[in-house]
């Protein structure tokens, strides 16, 4: 498989790269340490059309490829794995399941200002007791005239409260099981649509993460995105694309960690000499790159899979799968190598190895895209 | 109106490498980049082009490769690209850049020119003001701030201990100096229309209307004698002494030197 980068992907990551460095970087400490959202950023962002990326041009989109929008991901969350969550939520779980099921009246409605920027996606479907087991969804949408009425609540939804659309998924018949859950956009602003407790995280603290509650929520039948008892089959094909997304965040972390070690043991000196001189430190840092690598053609493999293929669930599983092991692994043995500076605020690493903690978990855990592997080859 | 912006593209480091053979900049490895102060005069072209409306053209002479450079100015903004490449056109010096990139701009529609001070690598600052002379048309340099008022250009003009506002009547050249602005990013989609939507229209020797001698290494007076990488100078000493004193001191020094 050929991953070598068009002239246009490479400039564009350029772009990325400039855009995190002078503009990401410099608060990533401070995102991090204030658990306040990046607000300022965003709106950068959405200036440079990188909060539409992969959207055709006629939908308010770049009209970019996946790939493309995996370098964005990747390159922000070298610096700040806050603002990399932020875009990857956005594109591939808010923005793109309107994309892909929605109307042309609910594209032009609802997908344009979010392809803009203008307005800021989320994707609603964890439970307190539906997570991983997405089938007992206890929200329920019931039929009533012209509209829907919502009941109940989500938690852990990323952007939440910052975001001005949300794709909720509820129960609309519940005696079909996963045939009888359906997806709707719902506003912000909504009467009935409420914010309950922002989570208090180990890592991505700048980014939002809330409960949603919803108490007889009435949104317009023409909200309904897809036909009725398809949300399943939409919240698993968004994931499937969602997946990818926090794959280039996994590897944005790693990559990133990797940067700023090799800079470190080049720098550091113990015993008259710098780590980067003693074979330990470079048989480490090998194994490190190795495994960045690796990750990033499994990444690039399953973006440029999702233009290609019809399904790319496997390709997307095994790229977040290695990626977010590798991010865990590789910022951890960052952090040993920077010994006990590693373990200080001081020093990106640490922040970098909390971030990558939650790759392994969210949008489907490790455990999760096992399963959805070994469905391939069982 | 229409603008046209001459970028160069450039190696993008301060610690130019030189071959000890050929004496000549090794740019292997180096990446390239839009000149800074051209990327400024290109930002001040489309900041008139956002307030008041203008096409902008860039133009670049250089080997093929500088299309890289067009297609960002591309991404940036401009509506159009020129890039002026002849394996004839190598070897040139200032007059001979100048020369070949009139006798370019001759065949384009213009009111105002921007060009960069001078480029990173090669320091000169004389291919603007050489191009103005060429097509007749009065030119300001080191402009640290640009705004069209009507016919004429306002320009801010920089010198070491002040500034001069200078009213200028269009057709007009600028140079411009890389701090009057931050440049704008490129957008993603903006870069793939650049490689797939627009176009960089190359113009080879035919395209031109110049003298075999006035172009090229043998258009060129110029000639390298020897590069060398400039030697740091040392950081000076501070003496505080009287008026007397001082000039004493002054005099010691320079007899030392064998200055007098």
């Amino acid at each position: 498989m050929d991953f070598a980068l068009s002239k246009e992907q490479m400039m564009a990551r350029t772009l990325f790269r400039d855009f995190a460095i002078n503009e990401v970087e410099p608060l990533a400490q401070e995102v991090d340490e204030t658990e306040v959202f990046p607000r300022k950023t965003v709106e950068k962002m959405q200036k440079l059309g990188f909060m539409g990326i992969p959207i055709p041009k006629k939908y308010g989109g770049q009209g970019c490829d996946t790939l493309t929008y995996v370098l964005a991901v990747e390159e922000l969350s070298k610096v700040c794995g806050t603002t990399g969550v932020i875009v990857s939520a956005h594109t591939s779980l808010g923005a793109d399941p309107i994309r892909k099921f929605g109307t042309e009246e609910q594209k032009d409605k609802y997908l344009k200002p979010l392809a803009r920027g203008e307005k800021l996606g989320a994707f609603a479907l964890t439970e307190p007791g539906a997570g991983t087991d997405a089938s007992g969804q206890q929200t329920k949408a019931v039929l009533d005239g012209e509209e829907y009425i919502l009941n109940g609540s989500k938690i852990f939804i990323t952007n939440g409260k910052e975001a001005d659309t949300y794709i909720v998924f509820a129960m609309t018949d519940k005696s079909k099981g996963t045939k009888g859950i359906s997806a709707f956009i719902v506003e912000k602003g909504t009467e009935g649509f409420s914010f309950g407790t922002k989570e208090k995280k180990m890592g991505i603290r700048g980014s939002a993460t809330y409960e949603l509650i919803f108490t007889d929520c009435r949104i317009p039948k023409e909200n309904l995105l897809g036909t009725e008892g398809r949300g399943f089959g939409i919240a698993m094909q968004t994931l499937d694309g969602g997946r990818i997304g926090i794959a280039a965040q996994a590897l944005g972390l790693a990559s990133g960690a990797l940067e700023s070690t090799i800079e470190y043991v080049k720098e550091r000196k113990q015993f008259g000499r710098s780590l980067s001189k003693f074979q330990y430190t470079q048989f480490q840092i090998a194994d490190m790159a190795v495994k960045v690598e690796a990750a990033r053609n499994l990444v690039y493999k399953a973006a440029i899979a999702k233009d290609k293929q019809k399904v790319f669930s496997v390709e997307a599983a095994m790229a977040k799968l290695y990626a977010a092991e590798v991010a865990m692994e590789v910022t951890t043995k960052a952090v040993q190598l920077h010994g006990g500076y590693g373990y200080t605020r001081e020093y990106d690493v640490e922040r970098m190895m909390r971030d990558a903690k939650i790759t392994e978990i969210y949008e489907g855990t490790s455990e999760v895209q096992r399963m959805v592997i070994a469905g391939k080859y069982l | 109106m229409k603008i046209v912006v001459c970028i160069k593209q450039v190696p993008d480091t301060n610690e130019v490498k030189l071959d000890p053979v050929t004496g000549t900049l090794i740019r292997d490895g180096v990446p390239s980049i839009i000149n800074p102060d051209d990327k400024a005069g290109l930002e001040a072209a489309l900041a008139i082009k956002d307030s008041i409306g203008a096409e902008v053209t860039v133009i670049s002479m250089g080997p093929l490769q500088a299309d890289a450079v067009l297609r960002e100015g591309l991404a940036m903004g401009a509506d159009n690209a020129y890039l002026v490449s002849d394996r004839a056109f190598g070897g040139a010096d200032t007059l001979a850049t100048s020369t070949t990139l009139a006798a370019a701009i001759k065949k384009l529609e213009y009111d105002l020119i921007i060009t960069g001070r001078q480029a990173i690598d090669g320091d000169t600052a004389q291919v603007g003001p050489q191009i103005s002379e060429h097509l007749g048309i009065p030119n300001v340099s080191y402009a640290e701030d640009i705004r069209v008022e009507g016919e004429f250009v306002i320009v801010k003009r920089q010198y070491e201990d002040r500034y001069h506002t200078i009213k200028v009547q269009m057709p007009c050249l600028i140079t411009a100096l890389g701090e009057m602005n931050q440049p704008r990013y490129m957008t993603p989609g903006g870069i793939f229309d650049a490689y797939r939507e627009k176009e960089v229209v190359v113009w080879t020797r035919q395209d031109l209307e110049v003298d075999d001698d006035s172009i090229g290494l043998k258009g060129s007076p110029t000639k390298v004698a020897q590069s060398f990488p400039k030697s740091v100078k040392p950081a000076g000493t501070k003496v505080s002494l009287d008026a007397e004193e001082s000039a004493d001191y002054i005099i010691e020094k320079l007899k030392e030197k064998f200055v007098i």
